[in-house]
């Protein structure tokens, strides 16, 4: 594994929220974080709830600001430091190197599911039909209805919405992905599939950290562990 | 934040389209909009946001060359790779041309962007006359597209706007703005005084449209759903200035500033 590129590095990674508008109260989460993540593994984040997880890949996003230190994410062979990257630059990284799977779908108005799954293809320019087919292979895998693929998910349930958002993550796996409780309304059979197209994606050399509830999802994807309580206990002292 | 990013975003472009400069304008001694600074990329689209006063139509007015600033400048790139012009330093009548052929705004009220007693080809057809077009036939063929675009019947191209919902007049407007190929769409609330299903037809029309088109364009709103739909970047103002700006998730989802918090938790779910 040590001859695959280092896909991820975080260092010194510090994350305290200020609620202004609550007597400006501080609120520290992590201090110091540090770790790497090469090509074809998956890190998992464990930590009780509250501990931080959900920030922490959120950083790594761009989606939350981190109060100190740097995160490298390797785009187009040079590491990009998203900490202080202009809008512009993280989201072409996102486009085409960063993903993130979150929990929820943002539903898009008018938008059909085969849609929303076909859309990072064409971001990334493959084919109209060609991105037709693979995208509809994909709600084949995660057995999503047929007669729902040309429909808004707007009135999907919740495990259906669930699995269109896997569906299009894991389309065109990005090369790092971002993993937050993928599988929390899913059944047994989906949540297997799930478990598959981890494994896929990392085979394919994708570099992916991972928050994952259940425990048996937790153990089959894992190549490695962070437990962020630990830097927990380092903002809380300071 | 998984809002579609935009395959055009921005690749490869070394250069702003738009530069503002402590832009500052004042109303006697009440501040409009004070020391605004930003550059667009081509491609971008960049939101204002912010409450009801806190200078979001006067800084779109500066920026689009409809008032001049008191204050600083506005540079802009009227053609791939050309000089960047200070769009005030230039005489009135050639400002007024750029404003016409390289930008496009979208007006609120769609009376002050529509000639209401033209047709709705018309309406679209002016624009390409504006820019020398003479040929009369490929003018209606492209009215007729273009109303198409904006999901207007074809058979409705000899009507006038006040023949039409205020949603089909905002969508008319839209086209007319369009189908002169702007580099840099300016828009103030687009989506305001429109019910909320006819907000949300308009709102994925616009969204596919600067997306297939890799518009550049600037969009006031005080709509926070609308500015994580539509944007790629915010600037939160108050007072009139500018008290925080980033990418628009980020912005959205974990505010800096204690206006920004505010704004952000007055709403349930964006
Ligand atoms: N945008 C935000 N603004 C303010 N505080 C926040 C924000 N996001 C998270 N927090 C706080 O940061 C702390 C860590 O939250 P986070 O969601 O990262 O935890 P987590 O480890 O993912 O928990 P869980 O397992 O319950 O999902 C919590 O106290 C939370 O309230
Ligand atoms: N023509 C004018 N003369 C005097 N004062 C003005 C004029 N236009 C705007 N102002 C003032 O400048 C400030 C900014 O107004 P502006 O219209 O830019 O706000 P806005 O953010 O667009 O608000 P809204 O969301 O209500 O449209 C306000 O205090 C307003 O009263
Ligand atoms: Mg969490
Ligand atoms: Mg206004």
């Amino acid at each position: 594994m040590s001859d695959q590129p280092e896909m991820i590095r975080v260092e010194a990674v510090s994350k305290t929220f200020t609620l202004h508008n609550q007597g400006g109260v501080h609120l520290p989460v992590f201090r110091d974080v540090n770790f790497s993540v090469r090509a074809g593994e998956v890190l998992v984040l464990a930590g009780a709830s509250g501990a931080g997880k959900s920030s922490l890949l959120r950083i790594l996003y761009g989606n939350y600001l981190p109060s100190g230190g740097r995160i490298e994410i390797r785009h187009d062979g040079a590491m990009v430091d998203i900490a202080s990257a202009l809008p512009r630059t993280i989201l072409e990284v996102r486009r085409r190197t960063l993903g993130f799977v979150s929990q929820f779908l943002r539903v898009i108005p008018r938008v059909s599911a085969l849609d929303i799954v076909r859309d990072p293809l064409l971001a990334r320019g493959v084919e109209p039909a060609e991105a037709t087919e693979r995208a509809g292979t994909m709600l084949a895998r995660l057995n999503l209805p047929e007669r729902l693929w040309s429909l808004a998910p707007a009135t999907f349930s919740g495990g259906e919405q669930q699995r269109v958002n896997i569906a299009r993550s894991f389309v065109d796996p990005s090369p790092v992905m971002l993993i937050d409780e993928p599988t929390a309304s899913l059944d047994a059979r989906n949540r297997d599939v799930v478990v598959e197209l981890i494994a896929e994606a990392r085979s394919r050399g994708s570099a992916i950290v991972g928050i994952f509830h259940d425990e048996s999802v937790r153990e089959r994807v894992a190549t490695r562990w962070l437990d962020i309580t630990h830097f927990r206990a380092a903002a809380d002292a300071a | 934040m998984n809002a579609l990013v935009s395959p055009n975003a921005l690749q490869g472009t070394l250069r702003p389209i738009l530069s503002a400069r402590s832009v500052s304008r004042y109303y006697g001694e009440r501040i409009g909009c004070a020391g605004v600074s930003f550059d667009l990329w081509p491609g971008e689209v960049l939101g204002i946001v912010g409450e009801s006063g806190s200078g979001k139509s006067t800084l779109l007015r500066c920026l689009s060359g409809i008032d001049r600033p008191d204050a600083g400048e506005v540079l802009f790139e009227a053609t791939p790779g050309a000089d960047f012009l200070d769009i005030f330093d230039l005489p009135e009548q050639d400002r007024r041309h750029l404003m016409r052929t390289a930008w496009g705004i979208v007006h609120q009220n769609p009376r002050d962007g529509l000639r209401m007693d033209v047709s709705a080809g018309g309406n679209v057809g002016e624009r390409l006359m504006d820019r020398g077009d003479r040929h009369y036939g490929r003018i209606r063929e492209a009215a007729t597209e273009w109303l198409t675009r904006v999901e207007i019947e074809a058979a409705r191209i000899d009507d006038r706007p006040r023949q039409f919902s205020g949603g089909m007049q905002q969508r008319l407007q839209i086209a007319r703005v369009l189908v002169s190929n702007p580099r840099l769409v300016f828009m103030d609330e687009p989506t305001g005084g429109l019910d909320v299903s006819v907000q949300a037809r308009l709102l994925d029309l616009l969204r596919v449209l600067v997306r297939d088109l890799g518009l550049a364009a600037i969009i006031v709103t005080h709509d926070l759903a609308v500015a994580r739909l539509l944007t790629d970047r915010l600037i939160v103002m108050k007072d009139g200035r500018v008290v925080e700006a980033g990418l628009t998730d980020q912005v959205l989802d974990d505010p800096q500033h204690a206006y920004t918090q505010l704004l952000t938790s007055a709403v349930l779910a964006v």
